[in-house]
């Protein structure tokens, strides 16, 4: 039995509004969420003609190309030989790989006795689960110990690439800020406040349980600097700078760092001299144990984090 | 285990650990912080050396609780501790030496991520020495790559972030390529540990087995570090990043980093894939024609380059070309002849670059050709410290060059097939060594005064100091008329002649004020005005000296160290 309502009544009911979203004629998020149509790129005449100038000095002052005759020839040739190249590359190691053993056979040289005591004995000698764990943070600790100051450093190089101290260029940055600082975007904001916290949660649980399953200072740290990103995003340098600056992060990663060398070398030293190690291996499988391997995951999670969230900024804003 | 034994990694440790704690510091406590870092490490790594000399044995050290194909471990044997002993020398001269240019072209906030920078290069370097593993080397070999790169940009000019963004594209590729080699040589061992591949390798190559894979390896890694050394088709990098970056930079640069990388692989060589293999494999033959062909075309740039600091990067290109020449020999004699080159140039190279940088200091600050006449007088020490360089550079007896060149010659007089190819591309070599260094010599001892005799008569006599003089000199009336730079390359310009790049460069990196202070003819510099940079280009000049003279005992040293290596 159908009941027949008013047009104006119709109107305000909610199928109605539903069926005109549906139908893209009105979208009632207009008004309440700030959006702005995104205007084409249109270069100015005088940043093309400042780009032409600078493409034309390029050739007359730096390849001089009227006069330089090997870069003449070097451009002619240059895609032939390049192509060129690139088969004869992947021919030779097409060939290369169809000698090497094949994969995943039994009887290959890579499962020898090295894998063989991972894989048996790396439980009872690490005390970790994750023999993954066992084998980067244990086993083979001088190489995750280079590998964690690898990212240090690439985060160094870049802090001289893009850091900018100079005063006026400062002040040119904070006036920019206004493009740099997101404008208030519920939506992003909501999420954020929502996952951010699971985020950290999560990260944080997979550093700490990173010698029981998989898992590990790696992963854990990019999940939480990804966290950092997004919680930038939403709310911008103004909240995050409350608890996180260029001073923080150069602290926290020399601590993280220190740490991690101080251990390892303890155990390096003891190692090496056959001395007895004092820290307890623990059971495995409860979360204090595998002796120095969560301390070292929270070091090394410490440090991807924020080489994450220093990358980010960098390269977005020169500076925090 | 004797204490002493412990150094090596305590040395590692060490440097690895200044790396942070200099990001915290500022500038100054940062620099004394590795000063004293590098002190240390030269002082341990002496003691390293007297305990292996005196014992006669290489040992292995245990980096943790689990011994070798399982956990990590470093090998320590009479060549790897006097490299390390001999590189610290050379890394606190090189840092004594820049200090006031350092202060000069740095930023003041980024002081301290220099010494980081120095610090895990330092590290990464012993650790190169030292490693017993490809799979450490590799790691350790990216530290290297990503400091050297954060060293040639820290002064921040449009050139050398070309030259940063080169080098890291360059580098980059023979990490990749030196990684899938281990890559693949772990493929056909099962092993990562140099002790264990070669043994694995030793079978392989009897059986005949997986014959491809390893030669492919082998290649692999051959072209990535000869990338990452700068031979000669790979070189393209070089010259910028030396020229530009700030002067301790180019000197680390070009005496350690390459010669880290270098050693690696005269590791490689000798304890992973062993000699044998590796001379059947016909890879040195490349090598050596590389090599060659480096001697003679980066002596041949060197010759047409008008900056002087440019001219030294490519004089390096030839020096690097001669090392893997003697490794291509493929004859013990010849690796030792390389590793008595990679001392002598290292310690000649970084000499020549801090004279050059006193002589420009002379001279206005500038690096090019035309402005350091008579720069010898202005800075007597500097001017007779770059003849030192220039003389071993050469290979006058008495000086570093000649040794590592005499035993080069006799390496390649014992060789059937090589012999003749080698001697002839080291006499012409040396003919085109001469060429640059003694032009240059010549011209930092040529008076300002009877210079500008000739400049006054204008037309003929010219060609008594060189034809290729006419731009500079116009650029130095520009000069002195005060009519400024923009005018200088002006009629530079209009001279007509091929002004590349480089001269523009330098041209701009000059600044107005120099120029009118010092109005073009430069100023006195004595000795006690840089007491720092006067007494690195001293021990330089002693330690040229000293490897000149005093050769024998050093190769024997060297000779010990190969024989260890097995």
């Amino acid at each position: 039995m159908a009941r027949k309502v008013s047009e104006e009544k119709y109107q305000k009911t909610f199928s109605y509004k539903f069926r005109r979203w549906l139908d893209d004629t009105k979208d009632p998020f207009v008004g309440e969420v700030e959006m702005h149509r995104q205007t084409p790129f249109v270069e100015s005449e005088e940043t093309k003609e400042r780009r032409e100038q600078d493409e034309r000095q390029l050739h007359t002052k730096v390849y001089d190309l009227e006069n330089n005759f090997e870069m003449r020839i070097f451009r002619r040739f240059y895609r032939v030989f390049s192509v060129l190249f690139c088969i004869f590359l992947v021919a030779m190691l097409l060939v290369a790989v169809s000698d090497l053993p094949v994969f995943g056979h039994a009887e290959n040289p890579v499962n020898n006795e090295v894998a063989e005591r991972y894989i048996e004995e790396g439980l009872e000698e690490t005390g970790a689960v994750n023999i993954v764990t066992g084998m980067i943070l244990d086993y083979r600790a001088f190489d995750t110990l280079g590998e964690s100051h690898v990212l240090f450093i690439a985060t160094c190089t870049v802090l001289i690439l893009l850091r900018r101290d100079g005063k006026k260029e400062q002040e040119l940055d904070e006036d920019n800020d206004r493009i740099h600082e997101p404008k208030n975007d519920v939506i992003l904001q909501t999420a954020a406040r929502i996952l951010v916290p699971p985020i950290f949660l999560f990260g944080i649980y997979i550093i700490l349980a990173g010698h029981l399953g998989p898992g590990g200072g790696f992963s854990g740290g990019a999940v939480i600097g990804a966290g950092l990103i997004l919680y930038l995003n939403a709310f911008g340098f103004a909240r995050t700078e409350r608890f996180f600056t260029a001073r923080t992060y150069r602290r926290m990663s020399f601590c993280a760092l220190a740490c991690y060398s101080l251990a390892k070398s303890y155990s390096f030293y003891t190692g090496a001299n056959h001395i007895e190690s004092v820290i307890p291996l623990g059971t495995p499988g409860a979360i204090l144990s595998s002796g120095l391997i969560l301390v070292l995951n929270i070091c090394v999670g410490v440090v991807v984090a924020g080489t994450m969230y220093t990358f980010y900024v960098m390269f977005r804003k020169g500076g925090y | 285990m004797a204490f002493v034994q412990n150094f090596p990694f305590m040395s590692i440790i060490l440097s690895l650990f200044s790396g942070p704690l200099c990001s915290i510091l500022d500038g100054k406590w940062a620099r004394r912080v590795n000063t004293a870092v590098i002190v240390i490490i030269g002082i341990m790594s002496a003691f390293v050396l007297r305990f292996v000399i005196s014992t006669g044995q290489p040992y292995v050290y245990r980096m943790g609780h689990f011994s070798a194909p399982w956990g990590n471990e470093i090998r320590v044997g009479v060549l790897e501790a006097f490299m390390a002993f001999f590189f610290c020398i050379i890394m606190l001269l090189c840092m004594m030496g820049g200090i006031r240019e350092r202060e000069a072209q740095i930023e003041e906030s980024k002081q301290n991520l220099y010494y980081v920078m120095v610090n895990l290069l330092l590290c990464s370097l012993l650790a190169l020495i030292y490693t017993n593993d490809l799979f450490t080397a590799y790691v350790f070999v990216e530290i290297n790559t990503i400091s050297a790169c954060g060293l040639i940009m820290i002064r921040q000019t449009g050139r050398t972030f070309e030259a940063a963004t080169r080098y890291m594209i360059m580098s980059l590729l023979g990490s990749g390529l030196l990684l899938l080699g281990i890559c693949y040589l772990y493929a056909v061992t099962g092993h990562l540990l140099m002790s264990n591949i070669r043994e694995q390798v030793r079978q392989l190559a009897l059986s005949g087995q997986h014959h491809i894979s390893l030669m492919v390896a082998l290649g692999l890694m051959s072209v990535g570090l000869a990338i990452k050394s700068a031979l000669y088709p790979f070189h393209a990098w070089l010259p910028d990043a030396y020229g530009y970056s700030t002067l301790s930079s180019s000197a680390i640069l070009s005496s350690l980093v390459s010669k880290g990388y270098i050693f690696l692989l005269i590791k490689i060589f000798c304890r992973v894939i062993g000699f044998d293999v590796v001379t059947e494999s016909k890879v040195v033959n490349v090598l050596f024609v590389f090599g060659i062909i480096g001697m003679i075309m980066g002596s041949w740039s060197a010759i047409k380059e008008k900056n002087l600091r440019r001219m030294i990067a490519f004089s390096s290109v030839a020096q690097i070309g001669y090392i893997y020449m003697g490794l291509g020999l493929a004859t013990e004699a010849g690796i030792v002849a390389s590793i008595y080159h990679v001392l002598s140039h290292a310690a000649t190279k970084s000499l020549l670059f801090v004279a050059a940088s006193g002589l420009s200091d002379a001279s206005g600050g500038s690096d090019r050709y035309a402005d350091i006449t008579g720069a010898g007088f202005r800075n007597k020490l500097a001017g007779i410290a770059f003849l030192v360089g220039s003389l071993s550079m050469v290979g006058m007896p008495m000086f570093s060059g000649f040794i590592s060149k005499l035993f080069f010659a006799q390496a390649a007089v014992g060789h059937a097939h090589k012999m003749l190819p080698t001697v002839i591309a080291l006499a012409i070599s040396t003919i085109l060594n001469a060429v640059y260094f003694m032009k240059t010599v010549i011209r930092i001892y040529t008076p300002m005064g009877a210079y500008e005799a000739v400049k006054g008569d204008g037309t003929g006599k010219a060609d008594g100091i060189g034809k290729r003089d006419g731009t500079g000199k116009a650029d130095g009336i520009g000069k002195t008329d005060g009519t400024g730079k923009a005018d200088g390359i002006g009629k530079r310009d209009g001279t007509g002649k091929t002004d590349r790049a480089e001269e523009n460069g330098a041209g701009s990196e000059r600044s107005a004020s120099d120029c009118q202070e010092v109005g073009g003819t430069g100023r006195q510099v004595v000795i006690w005005e840089q007491p720092a940079k006067s007494a690195a280009l001293i021990c330089f000049i002693l330690l040229n000296l000293i490897l000149g003279l005093n050769s024998d005992p050093i190769m024997r040293l060297i000779q010990g160290g190969i024989e260890m290596f097995d």
